[in-house]
């Protein structure tokens, strides 16, 4: 089973790095281009095939580790 | 004074930091390996600075959860001094030992030049030998020194004086213009509500001695040995 | 893989016919893929200086203070205390050029991995780059990917870059170069060679697991470039500095006892060449079987586990009875440990995979029967000298120093080396920005100063003369702190060398640096070539980087460029005749692109450089610089600059033109400063010693005060010379 998890800043924390992206966007000739946030896509490999209990795993892997929840937030994909 | 140095793999100033706390306390810390689960009976924990786990995922984020930080954060929730220096506060922050995060600096580039801080608390252990408002020239030497909490946590934090370091210019000013990586309200270093534990982003263990440039980071080792010399 | 082998798929391994009917002659039969693959590896360029071997061979690689000069991992130089400095300069320059991040980071990694393979902590970083015109679309993207990867890397592994150079030029437009230096100190006692010996004894391979990384990079690093270079991307390999430092630390740990015989660093071409090169070191021969190297990736085949770069990967050769320690330690780091083959007395390289042997291979065959080419050369023709008289007087000089101090060629390189950690390890003693970085020797109160330098366009008017330039520049730098000039890296940055005209620029140049190692004793201890750095037929100019290494025996002995005090006395040591052929005056501000570039007096250079080391070791020196880039009016800004205070000036009465006084590039020269009460007996001493030096004025005010007129405020100009790098990066 693989799971898919897409971190993303929380709306209000300042993202630098998607302002950056906007400008070279805007730079490159692409207008209209209103917002960027950038984040972090992760895949997980996972044995087993109880997807309850697959969610419930990736959530506190998400909570523990691979999102800082003071500023960022996720979302969990689940693939049979 | 007797004092514990945490070394995670990439960790790169812990030697930096180890000849610091000699050279003002005349003996040489612990060196203790992340793996470790136990810190030895001490009177000082230091994180050093440096890229643990390369930074990679977020900085401090997997350090923070190494074995011995079960260690770290029982004792500093018992009252035993922990300074986190630059990586070493990015790990506090992440270990909830400190309140809010180190992102990205605004400028998005590695920076390491000196800056100058104004002590906004001198009233800390780790403090007080500098006077309230003295403005100290100390490296600074990082890629996410960009502090960030939100609202209500940045309040408790200025209300408690919780501010130890401010980022300010040469004459003290506390402006944008001073603030190197785009940190709330200028902030380089906050203590906890206890006062024990202390993360900043410059590196005081880099200005020792004249010959490295400065002396200004020395007493804030100083201070530290002697209080904690006869502890 | 069954793959017959081809004439196309020959070309395509880069090997040209006559080496392969070569290959066909020794091996009395055809070579499989796997085969080829190795030979095209070990004689490629990169691995065999094939084109120039004959003439480093000239090379002066001796005296009293070197311990171990070329054809090891790195220079290995006495610094006295029992103690000594290893140090090697390597080129990165098409990686970067594709993908500037990875290319340099891992340019930067590859570099330590040779210093610390000898068994020395690194102390120290250093980078020689040279784009293409700031004008040039593509220019900005590689400065900040490449600035952007060599931070990455070294600050990660905690060691300091702390100085090095930046050049624009057109004719590095379609070939950057990206020179990484590293310099470490180890104990005399615990220096680690690369050659084999034993028979029967394990090989081991330690660091990451091999992934598809780069597979034949160290080929594409001897090709020129053509209009699908931007499709390589994929041979690019990644650099990972987090396994680098714990591949440091176990490594240093590991040589801290008696575990190993034999170490090489996997570089280009991984494991092919470090396990030939230790073989044919040590007369032996070598068994691998590929069944036991880790692997990142499933299904890869033997041709790919040989020629893959992936990063951070040692081969050692160990004491058997040693191994299971040896193990303890890397798995303590969480690093791969796998014994992979053994040492043989059959002089052959045999390769076993999934139970087939896949290759057999005579090991000095791969190794020393390289070939060798005698390529014809052409002198460059000798430029005529430029007279200063044709070139056009300045009326403002205040606008020509701010225009020249706040354009490309001499705008402060801030935004650079502040992007470094320059600092970590705690030993920074003189940081960038000065005439060469400085780092104590822990634990002690001796330095070691660091520099690097060419003109290539002195090289490519006069490739004799710009080669000795590049040196004595490295020698003026060193000296102008304080430091003995040691020892020399070089970096030998050229064009394709099958054309008789770029082979000549390279016979110049390494006439010229070694006629100048010898004059000023410092010799050449390390290096690399880099060839073929040519698109769609322009090579670069010709770039023999010069990195150079010297000895403080005192840190509290060590001068910098800042001017310290009101008062003091600003003078002129060096023979000034006004040279302006070649000069950033001649053509910034003249548009005169042709001439000579000035000429070299060696003995005048080791003249000057000794007297200025001894006065600033006596403690009779506030502040000294070397001239270079921009001439005299240049060198005393900069050290205007650095100590925020003005001074005054008087161009003294003299046949030299004003504009080439204050302008000219006359070589062998400083600016130094003293304490009035010392002035007098400085200058008697220079004349004692046949060192020209004359009085050219007084730290002070504001300004920069010339003949009576200020010509620029100190404030302004430090705006121009600041600020050019950051808006050019803004863009």
């Amino acid at each position: 089973m693989k799971a898919r998890i897409h971190i993303t800043l929380k709306k209000g924390v300042l993202d630098p790095q998607g302002k950056a992206i906007a400008n070279a966007l805007s730079h490159l000739g692409f207008d209209g281009v209103e917002e960027v946030r950038q984040g972090k896509y992760i895949e997980i490999d996972l044995a087993g095939s109880d997807s309850t209990q697959a969610r419930a795993r990736v959530d506190a892997m998400c909570a523990q580790l691979l999102a800082n929840t003071v500023i960022e937030n996720y979302a969990v994909e689940l693939d049979a | 004074m007797k004092s514990c140095v945490i070394v995670f793999p990439g960790s790169n100033c812990d030697r930096d930091v180890a000849i610091a706390l000699e050279a003002s306390s005349g003996a040489a810390p612990q060196m203790i390996w992340h793996g470790e689960t136990e810190i030895p009976e001490c009177d000082l924990i230091v994180l050093p600075g440096g890229f643990s786990y390369g930074d990679y995922l977020r900085s401090g984020a997997m350090a923070a959860r190494a074995p011995i930080m079960r260690s770290v954060v029982a004792k500093a929730n018992a009252g035993t001094p922990v300074l986190g220096l630059c990586n070493g506060f990015q790990i506090l922050t992440e270990a909830g030992l400190l309140p809010g995060a180190l992102m990205r600096n605004a400028g998005l580039k590695f920076i390491c030049r000196d800056v100058y801080l104004k002590v906004e608390n001198s009233g800390a252990l780790f403090t007080r030998l500098y006077s309230h408002g003295q403005i100290v020239r100390i490296p600074i030497s990082h890629h996410d020194g960009n502090y960030f909490t939100d609202a209500a946590a940045l309040d408790r934090l200025e209300s408690a004086g919780r501010v130890a370091f401010r980022y300010c210019a040469a004459d003290g000013a506390v402006s944008a213009a001073a603030n190197p990586n785009g940190s709330l309200n200028n902030i380089a270093g906050i203590l906890n509500g206890a006062g024990n534990v202390l993360g900043m982003m410059p590196h005081p263990e880099r200005l020792i001695a004249p010959e490295l440039g400065g002396s200004d980071g020395r007493a804030l080792f100083d201070a530290l040995a002697e209080a904690l010399q006869c502890a | 893989m069954r793959v017959t082998v081809t004439p196309e798929i020959v070309a395509q391994h880069g090997l040209k016919p006559d080496e392969y009917a070569h290959i066909l002659r020794v091996l009395e039969r055809e070579p499989n893929i796997t085969e080829l693959g190795i030979f095209s590896a070990m004689w490629n360029e990169h691995c065999s200086y094939k084109s120039s071997r004959v003439w480093l061979r000239t090379m002066p690689t001796t005296g009293p203070q070197v311990v171990c000069g070329p054809g090891e991992n790195a220079g290995v130089v006495d610094i006295g205390g029992g103690q000594v400095a290893i140090f090697k300069m390597e080129s990165h320059n098409h990686p970067s050029f594709i993908e500037p991040y990875q290319g340099a980071a891992t340019g930067v990694g590859g570099i330590m991995r040779d210093v610390f393979t000898m068994g020395a902590r690194p102390v120290a970083n250093l980078n020689a780059l040279r784009f293409g015109a700031p004008g040039n679309p593509r220019t900005r993207h590689l400065v900040s990917g490449v600035v952007a990867g060599i931070g990455g890397y070294g600050n990660c592994i905690g060691v300091p870059t702390i100085g090095g150079e930046v050049n624009f030029d057109p004719g590095y437009n379609g070939n950057i170069l990206v020179n990484a230096m590293c310099i470490g100190v180890a104990d005399a006692d615990k220096v680690f060679y690369s050659t084999a010996s034993g028979v029967g004894n394990p090989v081991v391979y330690v660091g990451s697991k091999t992934g598809r990384d780069g597979i034949h990079g160290a080929s594409m690093a001897s090709a020129e470039f053509d209009e699908s270079s931007e499709e390589r991307r994929p041979t690019v390999q990644v650099g990972d500095p987090f396994t680098e430092k714990l591949l440091l630390e176990a490594c240093l740990e590991l040589m801290a006892g008696d575990a190993v015989i034999a170490i090489q660093d996997m570089g280009a071409a991984g494991l092919t060449c470090s396990a030939v090169e230790m073989a044919s070191k040590g007369g032996l021969g070598l068994a691998l079987d590929l069944d036991k190297v880790p692997c990142r990736e499933a299904g890869m085949t033997a041709y790919e586990m040989m020629l893959s770069e992936s990063q951070e990967r040692m081969l050692m050769v160990l004491h058997p009875d040693r191994i299971e320690a040896a193990r303890a330690i890397f798995e303590r780091w969480e690093l791969a440990f796998a014994i992979v083959g053994e040492t043989t007395a059959t002089g052959r390289f045999i390769i076993r995979h999934q139970g087939e042997i896949v290759a057999d291979l005579p090991v000095d065959v791969l190794a020393e029967q390289a070939p060798v080419y005698q390529r014809p050369w052409t002198a460059t023709p000798p430029a005529p000298c430029l007279s200063a008289q044709d070139v056009p007087d300045t009326d403002d000089p205040g606008a020509t120093l701010a225009r020249l101090m706040g354009g490309p060629h001499l705008a402060s390189r801030r935004w650079i080396w502040e992007q470094y950690d320059h600092m970590v390890m705690g030993d920074t003693v003189q940081r960038p920005g000065g005439d060469a970085a400085v780092v104590r020797v822990h634990g002690s109160r001796k330095g070691i100063a660091a520099t690097t330098d060419v003109t290539p366009r002195y090289c490519a008017a006069s490739p004799r003369e710009g080669g000795k330039q590049a040196v004595a520049e490295a020698f003026r730098n060193l000296c102008a702190v304080g430091a003995k000039p040691l020892a020399t890296t070089d970096c030998l940055n050229f064009g394709n060398p099958e054309r008789p005209e770029i082979m000549g620029q390279l016979v110049g140049c390494i006439e010229g640096v070694s006629e100048a190692c010898i004059v000023l004793d410092m010799p050449i201890v390390s290096g690399n070539v880099s060839l073929y750095n040519e698109t769609s037929g322009i090579a670069i100019p010709p770039t023999p980087a010069i990195g150079a290494i010297g000895l403080l025996e005192d840190i509290d002995k060590m001068a910098t460029i800042a001017f310290k005090q009101d008062g003091d006395v600003i003078l002129l040591a060096g023979e000034t005749a006004g040279h302006l052929g070649q000069s950033l005056y001649a053509r910034e501000i003249a548009g005169r692109f042709d001439g000579a570039p000035p000429p070299v007096d060696l003995a005048a250079e080791r003249r000057n450089g000794d007297f200025v080391r001894t006065q600033i070791v006596s403690g009779n020196i506030a502040a000294a610089h070397d001239i270079s880039d921009g001439g005299l009016l240049i060198a005393v800004a900069e050290m205007a600059l650095a100590g925020d205070r003005g001074c005054t000036l008087n161009v003294p009465e003299s046949p030299v033109l004003r504009h080439a006084f204050l302008f000219g590039e006359d070589q062998a020269r400083y600016v130094l400063c003293v304490a009035p009460e010392k002035a007098g007996a400085l200058i008697e001493a220079a004349r004692g010693n046949n060192v020209p030096i004359m009085k050219l004025g007084m730290v002070g005010s504001r300004d920069i005060i010339l003949d009576g007129r200020s010509v620029h405020c100190v404030t302004g100009l430090r705006q121009a010379h600041e600020n050019w790098f950051p808006s050019y990066m803004e863009g």
